[in-house]
């Protein structure tokens, strides 16, 4: 594409408007003296509409625009593990390098560390066929990571020439019979969704350690979550949790238009924290996009595709991967803003009409495919929303729940009494429990949906009993009902309620999980029939060995010594009956 | 470029004036207009093409006729800062307001202020005691952090802000804070309110005042804090000051947002509040931390009020997204005479957890602080129990928890406006002092070994 120059006509904020280019939509264009980067997203007749992804004050009209003949694409390749990138995936480590600690303009920065060499192990040799998608090699990314080299999606043919060695990502590693070289890197451009051969219907969860999300609404891999809440519900450290403990193999992390202290606190604690599984930095395994709040809302449009673009690649190697987008709302607040400078007729409360089939186009580039190598990979997406005033009636909640099959409802009243993660039992929901269900019976217990449903019930019990209690008091209930209280109440501070910032509670494993359920119905079983032997309710639910079970759980070793912590318990709950 | 002056005004609407065919004008330019009976007025460029600039006048469009000459000054608006500009008290735009001689610019700072880098951020972690129990304990405040008072009208948000700039320091250091003070739209009486204070303590010749008050032009207020954090800036990050800037009131920043909003015919969001206002806020809030490398930190204590105490409307509710937690004033607990009025349950400090614990506090600081919320939380929901059925249906457990909360209020929250409290003794202490009301089996949130170690009875020595 031969380059093509143009002026810029007018400027309003983060867009601008040219004349005397005829790009494409959304090619990349060079805004200005300083060469501002910028996404064409509207032509009209003469005049190309420009959305610029960084600060436009002092650009003059007459300064010229230049045509790149790309569209926004992302580079893919080994060393994208453990970065850093902002909104268009220029590395903030490389900016801090050019330009200080403040993000100035008009640098351009690789993606990928062009000059970097990587140990290339060809598994494919020369005379085999390949086609878009295959593995031709293998680079050691980090020391968790494989990073798997494929043939780009559009390539095939007979391998001519491959050799293992040292090689930077632009050199060739593979050329084919038809004379089409094959580097490490490859673009792909983000608005358009990678290949795959068909998608799988998701029968594996995604663990992610939080006993809320694994045993009550649990998501499947290759699935989709939201989570909406008011401010300070826990949206961030609940995503942050699952970045840290899920079971996915790689962890993309976008950080959309929120605090820039907040990035800071993740780039400080993950290359600390260690994957439970391999005892290796979980780091390794991990990308963030960080595009804070007062950095430039067209690269905060841009970076939720970014991110999924590089989740999409992992997925084709073959890998389980989970995406957090923190918040999903901060993108559809950029779409809004860039939008009604577009003078666009606006949709429900400013935003553009196009906002739910955006969002349902992203949600739906996750799934768990069939690769187009034939492998099997995943892309998970849990989207936080931040609905105004915490009401989840609005467009952007809406236009999630609407798509998504895991709803996480946070909520103020529990964030309030401290109950973390504030996620409401009563509301929120998860439509993956029966494509799952084999996989419990078959991995934890045969039982395990059983115990599921039978502690649901017991909230749900709780919520019509409260509403008695609400009225009457709770001395004024039948003994047996006060006991479900007394159990609910178990459920709730000793299951549900889990601390993220202790270093045993932070995570459990499914196998223990179902052994806290089943020591809950323990405690219910065995006080009942206390009970019927003539014990006092406030003697049986005071047993001291109910509390050090309880505060067990932040014990380390806490899954050997639960059984013994029950035997004492079934125990002493016997022994009221003779006190009496 | 300068020197050129334009008679070219097609149309002027609200705080907007409009004109004509000019040379080529940069976006955010600086623009300077003489009226024809020779006043000078100043104003920026909010939109520019080939055929017309819509330029923002700061200080109204009061008189503007079609002959006004419109000069653009070839940059963006920039000020002057030095290390002079502490003890002084500016006007909204920059200018001297306390007879004073011009600040000599040490150099000339942009005002938009870049973004940090992320990767450029250091964490905060460095807890500043307030000597206010409620705020030390349960909503620890961090150097570097944004932390707002959410507060309504006719509530003591003044008092307090001036209590933690003058009690705000260090537990083991005695680096001071330079104050840099914001006003945006607040009336001349709180105006002298803070002044009479910070001169009454000596704190003024530490304070940077930037001043627009109620009679001062609308428009002008949108510059206002964002010279204040310029200043801020080059003290924290130039010249390694601890600053603690205090704005008042955002809720008239926000005002004026949505006035030009309204002047451009732009689409409006909610409440008639344009849709990039969570992007305008954020480029305030975000301008505290702390940078690797530097030595200074920057702090903000943003106060708001919110219309009719709603903390869904959007200026609270955007706030709250952007800042690292809030601190609620409650009218209920004011109107109980209880002074500093905070309600700890809708209060949160996001960046307390960083800052709080063994070497920093102390280390039952976090069970602490939520043994408190969570007895405090039942104890204020038993009141609304008790008021249908009476103290007689409530258990043993609920009752305590019930005399808790009164006890909370009436001993851990009130304070005098003078006193301050010392994390450890004063704050701590007193903390488990009061939970000893309760028994200590209904204390879940307590650690066993707290329990042994500091509980004033329970305690095995």
């Amino acid at each position: 594409m031969s380059e093509e120059n143009g002026v810029i006509y007018r400027i309003s904020g983060p867009v601008v408007t040219a004349v005397g280019i005829s790009p494409r939509m959304y090619e990349v264009v060079r805004v200005g003296d300083e060469g501002l980067m910028g996404e064409v997203i509207e032509l009209h007749g003469e005049q190309s509409v420009i959305q610029v992804y960084e600060e436009t004050s002092g650009v003059r009209p007459g300064e010229p625009v230049i045509r790149t003949g790309q569209t926004l694409s992302v580079q893919l390749g080994p060393g994208l593990l453990t970065k850093i990138y902002d909104g268009i995936q220029r590395p903030l480590p490389e900016l801090e390098k050019t330009m200080g600690v403040f993000i100035k303009r008009g640098v351009d920065a690789d993606g990928l560390d062009l000059e970097k060499n990587w140990d290339f192990k060809a598994t494919a040799k020369a005379g085999d066929s390949v086609t878009s998608g295959d593995v031709i090699g293998t680079v050691q990314e980090t020391k968790t990571i494989e990073h798997r080299v494929m043939v780009p999606p559009g390539t095939s043919g007979v391998i001519k020439n491959i050799s293992s060695g040292e090689f930077n990502v632009t050199q060739t590693v593979c050329t084919l019979e038809d004379g089409n070289e094959i580097q490490m890197m490859q673009k792909w451009p983000v608005r358009t969704p990678r290949p795959f051969t068909k998608k799988h219907a998701p029968e594996v969860p995604l663990q992610t350690g939080q006993r809320i999300l694994d045993f009550l609404f649990p998501l499947a891999k290759g699935g989709t979550a939201g989570i909406p809440g008011p401010f300070g519900s826990g949206k961030t450290v609940t995503q942050q949790q699952l970045a840290k403990w899920s079971d996915a193999d790689i962890v993309v992390y976008i950080g959309c238009g929120e605090r820039g202290n907040e990035m800071t606190e993740v780039l400080d604690e993950f290359p600390h924290l260690m994957d439970p599984k391999t005892g290796e930095a979980l780091m390794n395994r991990t990308t963030m996009i960080a595009n804070t709040s007062n950095m430039p809302v067209a690269a905060r449009e841009a970076s939720v595709y970014t991110g999924i673009t590089i989740a999409e690649y992992f997925r084709d190697m073959g890998y389980d991967v989970a995406l957090m987008a923190d918040s999903t709302s901060r993108w559809a607040e950029a779409m809004r803003e860039i939008s009604s400078r577009l003078e666009e007729m606006p949709g429900e409360e400013g935003y553009p009409a196009y906002l739910s089939s955006r969002l349902a186009e992203f949600y739906e580039r996750a799934g768990r495919v069939e690769t187009l190598a034939g492998g099997d990979g995943s892309v998970s997406v849990i989207g936080a929303v931040s609905p105004p005033g915490g009401d989840i009636s609005e467009p952007v909640s809406q236009g999630t729940l609407r798509i998504v099959k895991v709803f996480w409802g946070l909520d103020a009243g529990l964030a309030r009494q401290r109950h973390f993660p504030a996620i409401n039992w009563l509301n929120s929901y998860s439509l993956y429990p029966p494509s799952l269900d084999q996989w419990y019976r078959d991995n934890i217990k045969s039982d395990f949906p059983e115990l599921r449903t039978e502690i649901s019930a017991l909230l749900q019990v709780e919520a019509e009993l409260q509403e008695i209690v609400q009225l009457v008091g709770s001395d004024a209930l039948p003994v047996d009902q006060q006991l479900t209280l007394e159990v609910a109440r178990m459920i709730r501070e000793f299951f549900l309620q889990q601390n993220a910032f202790h270093d045993v509670d932070t995570y459990t494993d499914l196998k223990l999980q179902y052994t806290m359920a089943k020591a809950i119905l323990s405690f219910q079983e065995e006080s009942k029939k206390a009970l019927a032997g003539g014990a006092a309710l406030e003697d049986v639910v005071n047993v001291p060995a109910r509390t050090d079970l309880m505060r067990g759980r932040f014990e380390s070793g806490y899954e050997e010594k639960i059984d013994k912590m029950l035997e004492t318990m079934i125990k002493q709950i016997a022994e009221t009956m003779e006190d009496n | 470029m300068t020197g050129k002056e334009y008679r070219t005004i097609t149309d002027v609407k609200g705080p907007l004036v409009f004109l004509n065919k000019t040379e080529p004008v940069a976006f955010g330019e600086i623009v300077e207009l003489r009226l024809t009976d020779g006043t000078l007025k100043n104003g920026q460029v909010l939109d520019t093409s080939d055929d017309q600039v819509i330029v923002q006048v700061f200080e109204g469009t009061a008189s503007i006729d079609k002959q006004t000459g419109i000069k653009f000054l070839g940059d963006v608006f920039k000020l002057p800062v030095s290390t002079d500009m502490i003890g002084r008290i500016l006007d909204g735009a920059g200018r001297p307001r306390d007879g004073g001689p011009a600040i000599v610019a040490d150099e000339m700072a942009d005002i938009i202020g870049a973004a940090i880098n992320p990767y450029s951020r250091q964490s905060p972690d460095t807890f500043i005691q307030t000597g206010i129990s409620a705020i030390d304990a349960c909503t620890s405040l961090v150097r570097g952090q944004k932390l707002p008072i959410f507060s309504a009208s006719g509530l003591p948000h003044n008092d307090i802000a001036l209590q933690i700039a003058r009690q705000a320091k260090l537990v083991d250091s005695d680096d001071d804070f330079v104050v840099v003070f914001c006003a945006m739209g607040i009336t001349a009486e709180e105006y002298n309110f803070f002044v009479h204070d910070l001169e009454r303590t000596g704190a003024l010749e530490n304070a940077c005042l930037f001043v627009n008050l109620a009679d001062d032009p609308a428009v002008e207020r949108l510059i206002t804090p964002r010279l204040a954090l310029t200043a801020a800036e080059y003290l924290a990050f130039e010249k390694d000051y601890h600053v603690l800037v205090i704005y008042t009131d955002m809720t008239n920043y926000c005002e004026s947002l949505r006035q030009i909003g309204a002047a451009r015919e732009e689409v409006p969001g909610r409440r008639g509040y344009p849709g990039y206002m969570y992007t305008d806020l954020a480029m305030l809030y975000e301008r505290a931390g702390l940078v690797k490398g530097k030595k200074g930190s920057i702090t903000q204590f943003p106060i708001l009020t919110m219309p009719g105490d709603d903390i869904t409307h959007p200026i609270p509710d955007l706030s709250g997204y952007i800042t690292e937690g809030q601190i609620v004033i409650s009218r209920e607990l004011h109107q109980k005479g209880i002074y500093p009025p905070i309600n700890v349950l809708p209060s949160l400090s996001r960046l307390m957890n960083a800052g709080i614990g063994d070497g920093k506090t102390r280390e039952d600081h976090k069970s602490v602080s939520d043994q408190l919320y969570a007895a405090y939380a039942q104890g204020r929901e038993l009141r609304g129990l008790v008021a249908i059925v009476g103290e007689d249906a409530l258990n043993e457990r609920d009752l305590q928890l019930l005399k808790f909360a009164d006890i909370f209020e009436n001993k851990f929250l009130r304070q005098s406006r003078d006193e301050d409290r010392s994390i450890s003794e004063g704050t701590l202490d007193y903390a488990w002092e009061l939970l000893s009301n309760i028994d200590t089996k209904y204390l879940v949130r307590l650690d066993q070994k707290w329990i042994d170690k500091y509980h004033p009875t329970d305690k095995k020595e």
